[in-house]
């Protein structure tokens, strides 16, 4: 790709019949915050800059200052849709560092995939319900947020917030299951298949819906490999790339849930790979629902990185001591350094984390898969309308918190 | 009541009438928004609005105070003037319409109208025509350029679809032998156009709904392309007027449909007991209540896909239909 000079919203014209036009960051459908700088001839897109950076929070570097499980709280923010996920994938680095990914107990990693599951059906009904307001389908997307209403009840049963639960903990998660909340579940899991049914009622078959979305925005495998897309996007190339079958993590590879995958490319073919996908997760629930009826630990019993139980610290002198240091310095994590991946409801999710052995982490890189993801509308989005260039941002699903960071 | 009207002079009695007409629509305007809120909240799980007086029967006047308080801001890029007039274009023209529509008929068959012009429909086509220079030349004037895109995609569609809406009203025309709107309307005594010209109606329904700039073709204000098309600039009462301007020809759009295809105010079925009247409200309602089925339904179309139906799709099918009509009238009369 040879490289153009940038375009900038002060400039009106480049040449002839082109016009410069700054869509965003302010724009209804931008997904949050992303600043595209067009060229347009008509309404046809020649060039396109994407402007990031607007919602730059400086996660990665707050995460430096806290102690190792307060990071999480920080790091749960950046893909505010999917906060599961990226607080999952931090637990698991950190306890690949540690050393202690064998102790983590049965019970812990079955409530990991679970919420890991819920978190990708709650982000998807979001992605669902903005690319069809995108598209100007209006009635869809409180129909997704009806659906998304009851895994965020199930959330706040669980960790006590909605949005960001903050509920895995390294060495486990905070808490078993309260009472009451299986059966939360069952009611979900058993009208999820007509929820999911009325989703699909209200566009897949939908003539205007298909008009938009098939054979626009294609991206051809080799170059989705070339862009380093990940996630639905890369298996809507006909790639069939999941971390969860590649790199099994917390116990997926004793599920069985099949890899959606299309060979069109197109926003269309990314649209019915993420609704099959909702079903392969609901699947996914089903499966764990049935093993959670055996009670267990949630929390690895290693007291260096767990508190001990409450019950035992007016009992022992030690527990106290491993209470005290556990609340006032957190816990030591050895020196060296460790990438885990996991899949987040955009792609392949990954937290580079370096320790120098203190109990903060001395660097927290992560490979968020919207900013992987979003480089690709450089490549698929010139020669098209702005109407198709609003699908194509849809239909890649970036999340600016987490491109940002 | 009358007496009163032969006594006083024509204009005072042409004032009232629209006076109160004005009166009738505006109002009718504001619980069609409502109306809308309310059907499009029952299809979209959620109460709507209901803050504002019983089941939110106050909302259009809390909303009419919000927007005359807004401010009324002129970019420093835009025309002034033309940017100031354009509104009024469009509201103008959305009200110029009523002056000749007739809502009813009296026992002596005189039609319920302010005005009664013999080429009423020709009128209304006119009128119709000339609303859309509000919205193009307010989106042109505004010196922005996601309304200039929205003003360019306006002139565009109604190009397009102004076409093929007329040779759907030929149709009728052949069949009721009139222009005037309530002749056509007493044509339809014995069976609605509806029948005969069940293409024609459907023609009209689908560039009805791109005449007014609704979804599915609502390209001109497409809110996640162009922001707020040629709207995108304006706020307060001036944003306001172009509000009830869409809403305005909405209801006119349903009127025609009535008058044109759905037999006025006749009744169905001998159902004469009811007054005629009620069934004109009656059937406008059921077409307002269609056309937010569809914007709560819907996806948006691509503006050159909408052109392409437009020239390819419904202008050889009008076309095909008025000549079938023209044909069956010549050969086997009424």
């Amino acid at each position: 790709m040879t490289m153009t000079t940038p375009l900038t919203p002060e400039i009106v014209s480049h040449e002839g019949n082109s016009m410069v036009l700054s869509m965003g960051p302010q724009h209804p459908s931008t997904h949050g915050v992303l600043q595209l700088m067009l060229e347009i001839e008509g309404e046809t897109v020649a060039k396109i800059d994407a402007e990031i950076g607007y919602l730059h929070t400086g996660i990665e570097k707050s995460a430096e200052n806290l102690f190792w499980s307060q990071a999480q709280t920080v790091i749960e923010r950046m893909d505010y849709l999917a906060p599961e996920s990226n607080a999952l994938c931090y637990v698991l680095a950190c306890e690949k560092l540690l050393g202690i990914t064998g102790e983590i107990p049965e019970r812990a990693n079955q409530i990991r995939v679970l919420f890991g599951e819920l978190t990708r059906l709650a982000s998807h009904c979001v992605w669902l319900g903005t690319h069809a307001i995108d598209i100007g389908a209006i009635t869809v997307f409180f129909h997704c947020f009806d659906l998304r209403e009851n895994i965020l009840d199930l959330q706040e049963a669980a960790g006590g917030a909605r949005m960001h639960p903050n509920y895995m903990r390294i060495g486990g998660v905070n808490g078993d299951l309260p009472a009451g909340f299986l059966d939360k579940l069952d009611a979900l899991i058993e009208k999820f298949p007509k929820l999911m049914r009325d989703l699909r009622g209200l566009l897949q078959a939908n003539p205007i819906f298909q008009d938009r979305t098939i054979d626009v925005g294609i991206l051809p495998a080799e170059e989705a490999v070339r862009w380093s897309v990940t996630g639905p996007a890369l298996r809507a190339s006909g790639i069939a790339y999941d971390v969860r079958k590649a790199f099994p993590y917390c116990g997926y590879d004793q599920y069985t849930f099949d890899v959606p995958t299309r060979t069109e490319g197109d926003a269309y073919a990314r649209f019915l790979v993420r609704l099959d996908e909702m079903e392969e997760s609901m699947r996914i629930v089903a499966q764990v629902r049935k093993r959670l009826d055996v009670p267990g630990p949630v929390m690895t019993s290693n007291p260096k990185v767990a508190a001990p139980p409450k019950e035992t610290i007016a009992l022992s002198m030690e527990a106290l001591i491993h209470h005290f240091k556990i609340v006032s310095e957190g816990f030591r994590v050895p020196p060296g350094d460790v990438y885990h991946a996991v899949e987040s409801p955009r792609g392949e999710l990954g937290y580079y984390i370096v320790s120098d052995g203190g109990n903060r982490p001395y660097r927290v890189r992560t490979r968020p898969p919207s900013l992987y993801n979003l480089q690709a509308l450089r490549g698929i989005a010139p020669g098209n309308f702005i109407a198709d260039l609003v699908v194509m941002i849809g239909s890649l699903d970036p999340v600016f918190g987490e491109v940002d960071r | 009541m009358d007496a009163v009207m032969n006594a006083a002079p024509l204009w005072v009695v042409i004032l009232v009438k629209s006076a109160v007409l004005l009166l009738v629509v505006v109002t009718t305007f504001a619980y069609a928004m409502l109306f809308e809120r309310k059907i499009l909240a029952w299809m979209q799980l959620r109460p709507g609005p209901n803050r504002v007086g019983p089941w939110g029967l106050l909302q259009p006047a809390a909303d009419a105070a919000k927007l005359i308080l807004k401010e009324d801001l002129t970019p420093k890029t835009a025309d002034p003037l033309i940017y100031r007039l354009a509104p009024f274009i469009s509201l103008l023209t959305a009200f110029s319409v009523y002056a000749i529509i007739p809502f009813g008929a009296s026992a002596d068959g005189s039609a319920w109208a302010i005005g009664n012009v013999n080429a009423g429909i020709l009128f209304v086509m006119a009128i119709a025509s000339l609303g859309i220079y509000g919205i193009s030349l307010g989106g042109w004037a505004s010196g922005s350029k996601f309304p200039l895109l929205g003003s360019v995609r306006s002139t565009a569609q109604m190009i397009s679809y102004e076409l093929s809406m007329s040779l759907s009203f030929v149709g009728v025309l052949i069949l009721a032998g009139t222009t005037s709107l309530d002749g056509i309307v007493n044509a339809q005594q014995r069976w609605w156009f509806l029948l005969p010209q069940f293409v024609g109606f459907v023609i009209y329904v689908i560039t009805a709904v791109a005449e007014t700039n609704r979804t599915p073709f609502d390209l001109v204000e497409a809110e996640t392309e162009l922001v707020g098309g040629f709207h995108t600039e304006y706020s307060g009462l001036r944003f306001g007027l172009f509000f009830i301007a869409e809403y305005v020809n909405m209801l006119t759009v349903a009127c025609i449909a009535t008058l044109l295809f759905l037999g006025g105010w006749n009744a169905p079925f001998g159902l004469g007991m009811v007054p005629g009247i009620v069934w004109f409200i009656a059937k406008v309602a059921c077409f307002m209540f269609f056309y937010i089925w569809l914007r709560g339904t819907l996806p948006r179309f691509r503006y050159d896909r909408l052109m392409a139906f437009g020239w390819k799709v419904l202008l050889p099918i009008a076309t095909l239909n008025l000549i079938a009509t023209a044909v069956w009238v010549a050969y086997w009369g009424k």
